[in-house]
């Protein structure tokens, strides 16, 4: 599966909090209209400027904090394709994969905003073709890819009708 | 090759001989979602036509982080897990009744248990020997409905506690004190199992305390050994015959062993906007506070009440300082209001709510002003935690909230033993 998109920059550590701020907990079941507030602790314009197809690149522990799915998913319907970090916090790493929003880490510190990337899921393989460099990253689980391909957690379960690991 | 105690359970209800980095897909005995991530699950359970549950007595739907609703919309949400359980028997657990994290060890959480959550801090009930761990709210909607989740069995930390703690630090100081040593993703995707001869003398509620915050240095879940104190624990609790022995077999694989002296621990406080910013008492400049709560899973159990009453006791908080008091569940409320331990947070000028999660998921109840500094009890400090991204959260043991109230800026809590 190939991906293509510019990169969006991020530190280190950003939490669900920054992602999906509790002060909008009311709106969890309006979760077009919590996008419209996506990562705004981390970036107050990304909501507004984020288009189709892009790529958040972060820092260390992207994601930690709390167990709410709201983050990864408002962040699918931003229009996010993949996000790429030196690593991810283990829930928001399992609920992303289980919404199919794909995940991937590698060392981030050469990419800058605004780079053009290039993605393939399966090598796992990352080309930044604004600076005409290739990066490698920690192939994602067979089980997990799977996720992926089939389209989230829900979709395998239609299929195959049961949790199984394949 | 030994297994840790995780590989232990999870290889009991997957039914294969499991060690870390496999795929399983494993039964659970108990499944539980709370009032900001159950309406996500029960929306996706119905995508599926799939509005069952696997163990009506195990499966809970908490009503404690808006709780009660401070708006329509969470009203509308509370409705919707009401309707869930009315239709399929699950367990509604209603305003007034909890947190989540403590209700689940009063009155579920059993040792070799496999414990999931769509709840970060479910690792709290860790501390009785159960594999508990937090997941979104699709995990936890099919957990309901087909009683089991996917794991990756997780590699192991140990933790070994030697010796005791000095008067005046406590256990809330040991896990801020680990998790600034190892970092906020110290022990990403581990179990952080802890053990040695400084935890024979840690209380159930301490070591509550401790696994509550394994989620903090980014751990799958926090464990300890069951041992007498386990049992003693469900034996008031009724539920003795839960009892039973886990442990670690002796030639099991840690990825990886820390040491920690507990003697050495001081007071520890962690600065804004990470847990793992923490520092000594001994070592900060003055920090003046605007409110400081006492409460939550990681530290709104009777013993913590206790320690911030006997600190609070005939004294008055400082004037220019909130203090709220949340009570984790109503039991503890209505033990803390006949040890008269209410009278004394009132007396001292405290506001005390009903039980919840009161102000620190930033919903409600003591929501930060721009500027404003509060020393909290709770278990994280990130950048808008408590409804303000202009707020600074710090991070205490009861004790050092209690003094700290009293003087309006944090201060070491030995002063007021």
């Amino acid at each position: 599966m190939n991906l293509k998109g510019r990169a969006r920059k991020f530190g280190d550590n950003i939490s669900t909090d920054h992602i999906a701020p509790g002060r909008y907990f009311h709106l969890r079941s309006n979760l077009s209209k919590l996008a419209e507030h996506v990562l705004e602790d981390a970036d107050p314009d990304f909501a507004n400027n984020v288009e189709k197809g892009d790529i958040i690149v972060a820092g260390r522990n992207f994601g930690l904090g709390s167990s709410r799915e709201h983050a990864p998913r408002i962040i699918k319907i931003s229009g996010v394709s993949c996000i790429l970090a030196k690593s991810f916090a283990r829930i928001f790493y399992r609920n992303s994969f289980n919404i199919s929003l794909p995940l991937l880490a590698t060392d981030t510190d050469k990419i800058e905003e605004g780079d053009e990337l290039k993605i393939n899921l399966e090598k796992g393989t990352i080309e930044d073709l604004t600076k005409d460099i290739k990066l490698k990253s920690t192939p994602i689980p067979q089980f997990m890819l799977k996720l992926i391909q089939i389209g989230g957690i829900e979709e395998f379960v239609k299929k195959y009708g049961d949790l199984k690991v394949i | 090759m030994g297994k840790t105690i995780s590989e232990k359970i999870i290889s009991e209800h997957s039914e294969k001989d499991v060690k870390s980095g496999d795929f399983v897909i494993s039964k659970i005995d108990v499944a539980m979602v709370q009032d900001g991530t159950g309406p996500l699950s029960i929306d996706e359970l119905k995508k599926l036509d799939m509005e069952q549950v696997f163990n009506k007595d195990n499966t809970i739907l908490f009503i404690d982080h808006a709780s009660p609703s401070p708006k329509k919309e969470l009203s509308n949400d509370h409705k919707k897990l009401r309707e869930f359980a009315q239709k399929t028997g699950a367990y509604l657990s209603e305003v007034g009744e909890g947190i989540c994290h403590q209700r689940l060890v009063e009155d579920w959480a059993s040792p070799g248990y496999i414990i999931v959550g769509a709840d970060s801090h479910t690792c709290t009930s860790g501390a009785v020997g159960a594999f508990a761990t937090g997941m979104g709210s699709t995990d936890i909607a099919l957990g309901f409905a087909l009683g089991k989740v996917w794991l990756k069995v997780p590699g192991t930390y140990k933790f070994i506690l030697k010796g005791e703690l000095k008067e005046g630090v406590y256990a809330k100081d040991i896990i801020l004190h680990i998790i600034g040593k190892i970092g906020a993703d110290g022990a990403t995707y581990k179990a952080m199992e802890f053990d040695g001869d400084g935890i024979e003398n840690l209380s159930m509620s301490e070591r509550f305390t401790i696994t509550n915050m394994a989620i903090e240095a980014g751990a799958k879940t926090g464990i300890f050994p069951t041992d007498e104190k386990t049992k003693g624990y469900l034996k008031k609790r009724n539920r003795e015959d839960k009892f039973r022995e886990i442990t670690s077999d002796s030639d099991a694989n840690y990825e990886k062993v820390f040491e920690i002296d507990l003697k050495e621990i001081e007071p520890t406080i962690s600065f804004p906007h990470t847990v793992d910013n923490t520092r000594k008492i001994s070592e900060i400049d003055e920090v003046k506070l605007d409110q400081v709560f006492i409460g939550t899973c990681t530290n709104g159990r009777l013993e913590d009440l206790r320690i911030a009453a006997s600190i609070l006791e005939g004294r008055k908080k400082n004037q220019g300082t909130r203090l709220i008091v949340v009570p984790a569940s109503k039991e503890i409320y209505k033990n803390a209001l006949k040890e008269g331990l209410l009278e004394t947070f009132l007396e001292a000028g405290a506001a005390i709510q009903s039980p919840g999660c009161g102000p620190c998921v930033g919903v409600h109840q003591g929501v930060l002003g721009d500027g404003e500094k509060v020393l909290s009890t709770q278990n994280r400090n990130f950048k808008g935690r408590m409804g303000n991204p202009n707020g600074f959260i710090y991070l205490s043991s009861p004790a050092t909230a209690a003094a700290s109230a009293i003087e309006g800026k944090i201060v070491d809590p030995r002063n007021y033993l």
